[in-house]
């Protein structure tokens, strides 16, 4: 983990005792709300339907069991027991008092968290690989780089007012686990000659828009990463449209622009500040001593073989598990969808429990994936069956990562002041109607976003939704052939929507006509959709008014 | 043409809590929409609005929302609104458990 400085924890102190007085002066009525807003979101305090909504960064996803228990004591304590892990590695508390957010900061500061830059116009919280140090197919840690990337935007002068939100993820795998072809700049560590540099992507992003990023530099050396991307910026903030939202992020700079045009800005602005950062080598190597491997125990493994004989064992097995780089060690994926959950929902007790188990098997570590559930990077395979009983005792052992149960959904019209159209209930629905066919189905992604602007991240899913408000009535469009993995794709839409009460039926006979046309069960559902083309299964979906016509 | 005006509310979310809140005919706000005025006359909504954004110690973004008229008192216009009236559809734990006034 990250060792924080004294200068660390100074800035979060402050930052908290400020945002502190800037509530006070809300309170009592110094401050116009017009004049507390760009403060309040500064700190990442939203208002959202029914209360205020605070997001709080995880930075990189990685989490310690002593900042799970603050999270846990902070939901029981200062909202209604549980906490909402996003899609961007953020969680998010949605029922915290206006006058209690200071003391929330407060509790967040002891354990190094926060919630500066989680909302506005800003760099927002870097995200990364949620297997980072502990994947088999991984070639650097993206971690390091993306503590470092977060210390040089923390209240960077330059960019707290930006044409729009910017977002960075880093990954330092091929397996691009962090999509970084639908972030601002998504940087993947590559090897140059023995040594490890950046692969630059840039202009990527969903909502409204929807475009995977493109390749700015091929390798940009780490001496001159933290240049590079201010580079980037510098010329996003100066070429950025501050005209229309609707086209403000660079992925319409680089589209309006043109990539070569971009590149001779951001060169322009590379050359003016080449240098700059002299201490950043070293300030990275002090960082990735904070990342050091655990140290891996050397025991018998064989209770995790023994186990297999049990059918709920394998299963979850064959699911939740992922390879480790230590092949006596597993990567363990716990569920946040289990039956009736509503996605990424945890409770004050499930932090609580999870964070014991992560110090007790676990090596102290937890991640949170952009897939909203919560991840166990170093779990030895001996430890694997005492860890699902126990798993199994706080309701966190379904056997579903990647099954089509497991459902993305933002937060939607429940919750969420932006929302056309309820999210939850619809992935709660399909969950229910698809149980029984989960295993049959095997790897489909269903994501499911409650307006254009994608937090559920719909453009990604082998089936996404996203759900709109016509005429007053809530209605839904499918698109499919989307894919969150190193071949990012963007679904096609499928034609005409449905009503709330036709999208899971609508749903289910995609994926019956997904079995009845498969080639065999080892085709999976999107290797059927790229082999067919969606015509097959647009006809399915829309038999009913076929016949009906 | 000018459109015809249909019935409103006045709504907005309080400033401590950031629960949603209505103004009643008596100049309160409460947090039941049934309790709220319901108001058919297009001045007099804009005068009651007026009134409400002359509140911000008390709460934030007042906005007229549509609501229809029942023997229980207003009921919502739109699903937004039914929503922000009764709380999450997911969870029995917003405006749901607990029903007081402001």
């Amino acid at each position: 983990m990250y060792d924080q400085t004294e200068f660390d924890r100074d800035f979060l102190k402050t930052r908290a005792a400020q945002f502190r007085q800037q509530v006070a002066r809300r309170i009592d009525g110094s401050l116009t709300e017009e004049e507390f807003r760009p403060l309040r979101l500064m700190n990442g305090l939203y208002l959202q339907l029914h209360a205020y909504m605070l997001r709080v960064a995880i930075p990189y996803g990685t989490l310690n069991s002593d900042q799970l228990r603050t999270l846990a004591m902070i939901a029981e304590r200062w909202d209604k027991g549980y906490g909402h892990m996003t899609t961007r590695q953020n969680i998010q508390y949605n029922w915290p008092k206006l006058a209690d957010v200071p003391d929330i900061l407060d509790a967040l500061a002891e354990v190094g968290m926060h919630a500066v830059q989680t909302s506005g116009n800003t760099i927002r919280n870097v995200t990364a690989d949620p297997y980072a140090g502990a994947a088999a197919d991984e070639i650097a840690d993206p971690r390091p780089v993306a503590e470092l990337v977060r210390q040089w935007s923390t209240d960077h002068p330059e960019f707290q007012f930006l044409p729009r939100k910017f977002k960075i993820a880093v990954t330092g795998a091929e397996a691009d686990r962090a999509i970084l072809k639908v972030h601002d700049i998504g940087l993947q560590l590559v090897e140059r000659d023995g040594v490890i540099g950046a692969r630059v992507l840039v202009g990527g992003g969903l909502g409204r828009t929807p475009l995977l990023g493109e390749e700015l530099r091929d390798y940009v050396s780490m001496d001159e990463l933290l240049p590079y991307i201010e580079a980037v910026l510098a010329a996003y903030n100066i070429a950025g449209r501050r005209d229309n939202k609707y086209k403000a992020r660079i992925k319409i700079t680089l589209r309006e622009e043109g990539m070569e045009a971009l590149k001779e800005q951001v060169e322009a602005r590379f050359a003016e500040r080449r240098g700059i950062y002299p201490n950043a080598v070293a300030e990275l190597e002090r960082i990735e001593k904070g990342f050091a491997k655990p140290v891996y125990k050397d025991a018998p493994t064989v209770a995790h073989f023994n186990a297999l004989t049990d059918r709920g064992y394998a299963e979850w097995a064959e699911t939740n598990l992922v390879s480790h780089a230590n092949p006596d060690y597993a990567i363990v994926r716990v569920s946040l969808k289990g039956r009736g959950a509503t996605p990424g929902d945890i409770t004050a007790d499930q932090m609580r429990a999870l964070a014991d188990l992560a110090d007790e098997i676990g090596h102290g570590e937890i991640r949170v994936g952009q897939d909203q559930n919560l991840i166990l990077p170093h779990v030895h395979r001996g430890d694997l069956p005492a860890l699902r009983a126990a798993l199994e005792g706080i309701a966190l052992a379904e056997a579903n990562t990647g099954l089509v149960t497991d459902i993305t959904a933002c937060p939607g019209m429940d919750y969420c002041t932006l929302a056309t159209a309820r999210s939850i209930p619809v992935a709660q629905g399909l969950a229910d109607r698809l149980r029984p066919i989960e295993r049959e189905l095997g790897q489909v992604t269903i994501k499911i976003s409650g307006c254009i602007n994608a937090c559920g991240h719909h453009h990604l899913g082998h089936i996404g939704i996203l759900g709109l408000d016509r005429a007053g009535v809530e209605t839904y469009q499918i698109t499919l052939g989307g894919d969150p993995s190193a071949d990012t794709a963007l679904g096609e839409r499928t034609g005409p929507g449905f009503a709330y009460d036709e999208v899971v039926p609508a749903i289910e006979r995609i994926l019956r006509a997904y079995l009845a046309l498969r080639k065999a069960p080892s085709e999976t559902f999107l290797q059927a959709v790229r082999r067919l083309g969606t015509g097959p299964f647009k006809e399915a979906l829309y038999e009913e008014q076929k016949d009906a016509a | 043409m000018s459109r015809i005006f249909t019935p409103k509310v006045v709504t907005a979310n309080a400033l401590l809590e950031g629960d949603v809140v209505y103004l009643a005919e008596d100049g309160a706000w409460v947090r039941r929409l049934d309790e709220a005025e319901l108001i058919e006359d297009e001045a007099i909504a804009q005068l009651r609005l007026i009134d409400a954004q002359s509140q911000p110690d008390r709460v934030v973004g007042p906005y007229l929302a549509e609501a229809r008229a029942s023997q229980q008192g207003p009921v919502p216009g739109h699903f937004r609104e039914g929503f922000r009236a009764a709380g999450p559809s997911n969870r029995n734990h917003g405006k749901q458990a607990d029903l007081t006034d402001v």
